[in-house]
């Protein structure tokens, strides 16, 4: 299962709340399946998905699911500490572990070789974290929802992406929308 | 009143509750003073572009951001400042501690001290420099335009602002 999939099986429980998404391939794709004004696109800024989702989190009380990338947590692996010393019950990060740099060619990441980001988030700190394979990434985001505590998912898939074409949405445009559906 | 308490009185004055920190000596005061207010959410960050991209969240979420950090971070933050900050229009207040000005005792806090203003002016951010403790008296009119123009802002407090080394 390639991460296009494991949005498609999650995406019904992601329109429900706000969702922070990751630059490049997985902002369009999730764009492609299912545009919600609760999503925000990235549009740049590697790395920062997680910060974004915590800060949101942490400022007002709904639920706030991060997808994240193996590549970008390694590029701001000092989220973790962050995450996990300010916890906030309404924050989730979703990391799509598919070892690889999807968005630039499927270069492989050290999460495909001896690196555990779960391992990682636990020594960090974080008291809730579930590493599961892709097939159960709906089954452990519901629960983590419904837990409303915060979670850390490391969900293992395939590398591939599926072509989908650019968010040529302005970014003021979709941080207006967003945040009108954060009010709302 | 100190000025680190003065600093603090502003940022609250201007509804500002969420305030993330990568220390500097010369910060240390008004650190200190952020943590002790029940009105900020303090959240020390390990890299400053972490903590744009907390305070873009915040700013989402409803509350008012600020930064704190040290000029060094200008080189760090590039990319953040440019590509979330400025590209999806947000406010924020970065209070910046100016390293490598005059009553400096480290050759190497220059190197950077020399890039500042000219990094912050091609990334065509407003940039004020306190110098003076006086100097203090416009952070509240800088913090009100700062929001109003939904920008990110930087104030550059070197030594002698501090008082010294
Ligand atoms: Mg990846």
């Amino acid at each position: 299962m390639i991460r296009y999939e494991v949005l498609q099986n999650i995406a019904p429980l992601l329109r429900d709340h706000l969702v922070v998404c990751n630059i490049g391939i997985p902002s369009q794709e999730l764009h492609a399946i299912d545009d919600q004004p609760s999503n925000f696109y990235m549009l740049g800024t590697m790395g920062l998905a997680s910060s974004i989702g915590l800060g949101l989190a942490l400022s007002q009380p709904k639920t706030v699911i991060a997808i994240d990338g193996d590549g970008s947590v390694l590029t701001n692996l000092g989220t973790l500490p962050t995450i996990a010393n300010n916890p906030a019950g309404n924050f989730i990060l979703l990391i799509v572990d598919n070892g690889s740099y999807g968005s630039t060619g499927d270069q492989p990441t050290y999460t495909g070789k001896k690196t555990s980001l779960a391992k990682m988030a636990e020594a960090a700190g974080c008291d809730r974290v579930v590493e599961c394979q892709a097939e159960d990434t709906g089954t452990v985001l519901q629960a983590a929802i419904e837990a409303g505590e915060m979670t850390i998912i490391v969900c293992k898939c395939q590398s591939g992406n599926v072509k989908m074409p650019v968010i040529t949405m302005d970014p003021v445009v979709i941080r207006d929308r967003f945040m009108a559906a954060v009010q709302a | 009143m100190s000025i680190d308490t003065r600093i603090v009185d502003d940022l609250v004055a201007n509804d500002i509750r969420f305030v993330t920190t990568v220390p500097c000596k010369q910060l240390a005061g008004v650190i200190a003073e952020i943590d002790a207010r029940d009105e900020i959410y303090h959240i020390p960050s390990n890299k400053e572009d972490e903590g744009m991209g907390l305070c873009a969240g915040a700013f989402m979420g409803g509350k008012r951001p600020a930064i704190i950090m040290q000029n060094t971070a200008i080189g760090v933050t590039i990319n953040a400042l440019a590509t979330l900050i400025q590209y999806y229009r947000m406010p924020l207040p970065m209070i910046i501690s100016y390293r490598g000005e005059l009553r400096e005792p480290i050759a190497c806090q220059v190197e950077m001290a020399v890039h500042t203003k000219a990094l912050l002016a091609q990334l065509h951010i407003p940039t004020y420099h306190f110098h003076h403790q006086s100097d203090v008296e416009e952070l509240d009119l800088i913090l009100k335009h700062c929001f109003m123009s939904s920008k990110p802002v930087a104030v550059l407090t070197d030594a002698n602002f501090w008082g010294g080394y």
